[in-house]
Order: structure tokens, then C-alpha cells, then sequence
């Protein structure tokens, strides 16, 4: 079981650079300089591989209304009601099932409930903006919310974020393990959005962004929006299934 | 084969969504057998990260890896071998769990504001000889993956996860060795 070879490590050159923002500056002193060490991953996988394997959550982790982030005060939340869902399924398009699906946002006016958001715009007594759900038989997951308002990073060069959802999501192994955000389309901020442009290539950027979908909404109540997740890394089926 | 989702950071604000009450208490209250891991996150000129969040996924002591239903609500007595936990302002990190049987290590998953992806790594509890990826790794960066037993402490581990620098944490990716046979279709 050969590992990639140490010696053949070469080591990012690049200290942070002193032109750097302190912010910026402060963010690149957190990326690892070394490549990530290739753990090959032998078919079937040996059983004593942890991190082919993972956390298991049940319903018992989930409330009934924890996918629904309006109902979640006494009031409705200030905002475009809407709802997101679709399939999380593994990159051979099967479904992830009884998964763990976690999300986070700004409330309408770009304001996270969130004592270091210092944005000044309004909070809203009615939105905490996080929300649970587990994938059902078929991968599918839906959240009922609204739609999270744009806001600005600070700065000289007056970034904003684009409107997005964060999402969190479990696979049936460690190495499935997935944080992200979604994006809306024909949002304006799109372009200019910093963030969103860490992902270099523009085709897999395109799949963060959701599809306007009437259908996933409810009549009268929301906006529907539709977003499919695919999940990387081994998948702890392969062997059991056999196939 | 789908292409994956991208991965994009976990920002400044998850504290609101992802930390959960007791997601640093893998071991029962009070079990005999529970021993506190901890340390602090630093970047590369050694200053703590407040904002890290740490994820472990490890077998129970039978050595069993099928966890268990009840992280996010623990209902004190199920082994989940799953736990979520931030740092603090002081990059400091703790956990209380029950020592992995069969296997030397917990999976760690490490979150941060400036990443674009999340780190993997493992924690080894013990070095057992010919572990594969211990092996592997010259003893500098071997030791990157080892909790210490803390002297003066009793069932008490420290480990540190260093971003970047010259003590950098290994972090791994796995790869499959081949394709399966039916996979290629």
C-alpha cells in the first residue's frame, strides 16, 4: 500500500503575501502549504478504513419543522417565501439516503442572526436562518424558507455576496462529507462575487447555481427552486453492493 | 460519472446552524473509560483559530464503526462515534470520548472560515508498527498525526492541528487504488 512518496512533496511557495489585506492575509495564513497526502483506497475498501464509513442520524436528530425555516417563531419572517429542494446522490447518480442535510442564511435584508454579523441591516425577531433535514428513499431533500438577502464583504473594493444558501451534507462515508453554498439564477451579483469565484472552473461553478423551478414551491406560498447534490469520494457501498 | 458538487467555505456565520449542545461529549456522563482530546487549531504564523470547527468520526471500543442514531440530541448512554466542536476564541478545542477499538485513530474533519475545502486528518491515539499511513510519512510530519498523553493528567490527550507552517498537520485525500471491474461503465 504505496502512499504517495513524501520526497516527491513539493511545497507551495507561496508565503502570504505581505500586499494582502489583514483579512485576506489572515485567511491565506490558514491553507496548508503541502499537498494532501493520497491515502489510496484498495477495492473493497478494508473494513478498518474509518473514514469509509460514517455518522449515522436518524429522526431523532430532526424536529418535524426543522426543515422549515418560517415556522421555526411565532410570526413569518419578513421576506420572498420560498422553497429549495432535490437530490443528493452519489456521483453514479444513486440516491443518498437518510442523510443529513443542514443549511444556514441571512435573513431577507443580508443580516445573519449571528452576534459577528455586523452588517447594519435589520435583524428580523422572526428568522434564525438554519434549518435540518435527512434525505428521503429517493435522495431527496426540501427546505421552506426565504430568500436570503445580498450583503457586503467591506472593503475598499465594495464586494458583495450574491444571495445564498450554505449547505452542509453527510455521505454514507467520512469522505463524502460536503460543505457548500447555493446560488440563484440570473442573480446580478453573480460575476462580482468572490466567493462563488473560488471554485476556478466555470462549469462546476455553474452547478452551485439552482434552477427556478415553479413546481417545488407551493401554489400561492413560494417560489420553488430546485438544486441537485452530488457527493464525492468512496462510497462505502460499492463492495456490499456488489456491483 | 456525475461531476461533484464543488465545495465552497463554511464562512464566518455557521455558529447559528452546525454547533449543537453536548457535541463534544461522545462519552457518556461518567463513564470510567472517557478521556478528554484536546488542543488548538493555529494557522501559519501560529496564532489560534476562533472560528475552526472540528468534526471526529471514530469507532467505538468493540471497534464496531456502524455508529449510531442521536449526535445532534444525545441521549447520554448510545456511543454515535460522531462530534461537532468550535474552537473558542482561543483556538481551543475539547473533547470527551471513549479510546476506538480496533483501529489507532479518529477521522477528523477540520472547517474553517478561508478554506475552501475542509481538511482531513487523523488523530492517532496509539502508533501501532505498520500502520500504512504512518509508514509512509517521515517521522516530522509522522508526529503531526499523534496525540500526546498529557503529562500530569490522567486519560488526557493533546492535539494540536497546525494549518500551515513548518509542523503543518498532514491532511489527506483518498484515491481508489483501481477502478472496480463494473465501475467503469
Amino acid at each position: 500500500m504505496a502512499l504517495s512518496e513524501p520526497a516527491q512533496e513539493r511545497i507551495r511557495p507561496t508565503d502570504p503575501d505581505d500586499t494582502l489585506s489583514p483579512a485576506a492575509r489572515a485567511v491565506a495564513l490558514r491553507v496548508p502549504l503541502r499537498p494532501a497526502v493520497r491515502v489510496p483506497v484498495p477495492l473493497p475498501p478494508l473494513p478498518d478504513t474509518v473514514e469509509l464509513t460514517g455518522p449515522v442520524f436518524g429522526a431523532a436528530d430532526v424536529g418535524p419543522l426543522d426543515h422549515d425555516l418560517t415556522r421555526q417563531h411565532r410570526g413569518e419572517p419578513i421576506g420572498e417565501r420560498i422553497a429549495v429542494g432535490g437530490r443528493v446522490t452519489d456521483r453514479r447518480g444513486r440516491p443518498v439516503r437518510g442523510q443529513l442535510v443542514e443549511v444556514w442564511q441571512a435573513n431577507a435584508a443580508g443580516r445573519y442572526a449571528h452576534p459577528l454579523d455586523r452588517h447594519p441591516a435589520p435583524l428580523d425577531p422572526n428568522f434564525t436562518g438554519a434549518g435540518r433535514c435527512l434525505t428521503d428513499d429517493d435522495g431527496r431533500y426540501r427546505f421552506v424558507t426565504v430568500r436570503p438577502g445580498a450583503y457586503p464583504l467591506g472593503g475598499p473594493e465594495d464586494h458583495w455576496r450574491a444571495s445564498h444558501l450554505h449547505f452542509s451534507l453527510f455521505g454514507t462515508a467520512f469522505t463524502q462529507r460536503l460543505v457548500t453554498q447555493m446560488y440563484f439564477p440570473g442573480d446580478p451579483l453573480l460575476p462580482d462575487d468572490i466567493i462563488w469565484h473560488t471554485v476556478r472552473d466555470a462549469a462546476a461553478r455553474s452547478r452551485l447555481v439552482s434552477a427556478f423551478d415553479p413546481a417545488a414551491g407551493e401554489p400561492g406560498r413560494s417560489l420553488g427552486y430546485r438544486w441537485d447534490i452530488v457527493l464525492d469520494g468512496p462510497s462505502a457501498t460499492w463492495a456490499e453492493e456488489g456491483r | 460519472m456525475l461531476p461533484p458538487t464543488p465545495s465552497q467555505t463554511v464562512g464566518p456565520y455557521y455558529g447559528t446552524a452546525l454547533p449543537f449542545p453536548g457535541g463534544g461529549d461522545l462519552a457518556p456522563p461518567g463513564h470510567p473509560g472517557a478521556v478528554t482530546l484536546h488542543g488548538h487549531v493555529y494557522d501559519g504564523e501560529g496564532t489560534p483559530v476562533p472560528d475552526a470547527l472540528l468534526e471526529f468520526w471514530q469507532a467505538a471500543p468493540d471497534g464496531s464503526l456502524a455508529g449510531a442514531p442521536g449526535s445532534l440530541r444525545r441521549d447520554g448512554r448510545a456511543f454515535t462515534g460522531f462530534a461537532r466542536v468550535p474552537t473558542c476564541r482561543d483556538g481551543h478545542y475539547e473533547l470527551h470520548t471513549l479510546l476506538p477499538g480496533g483501529v489507532p485513530y479518529l477521522a477528523l474533519c477540520v472547517l474553517a472560515r478561508g478554506l475552501d475545502h475542509h481538511l482531513f486528518t487523523r488523530v492517532y491515539v496509539t502508533e501501532p508498527p505498520g500502520d500504512p499511513l504512518l509508514s509512509a510519512l517521515p517521522p516530522q510530519r509522522r508526529a503531526t498525526l499523534r496525540a500526546r498523553p498529557e503529562p500530569g493528567r490522567p486519560n488526557t490527550y493533546r492535539f494540536d492541528v497546525k494549518l500551515q507552517g513548518e509542523d503543518e498537520t498532514v491532511f489527506l485525500e483518498w484515491r481508489h487504488q483501481q477502478l472496480h471491474r463494473n465501475d467503469e461503465g
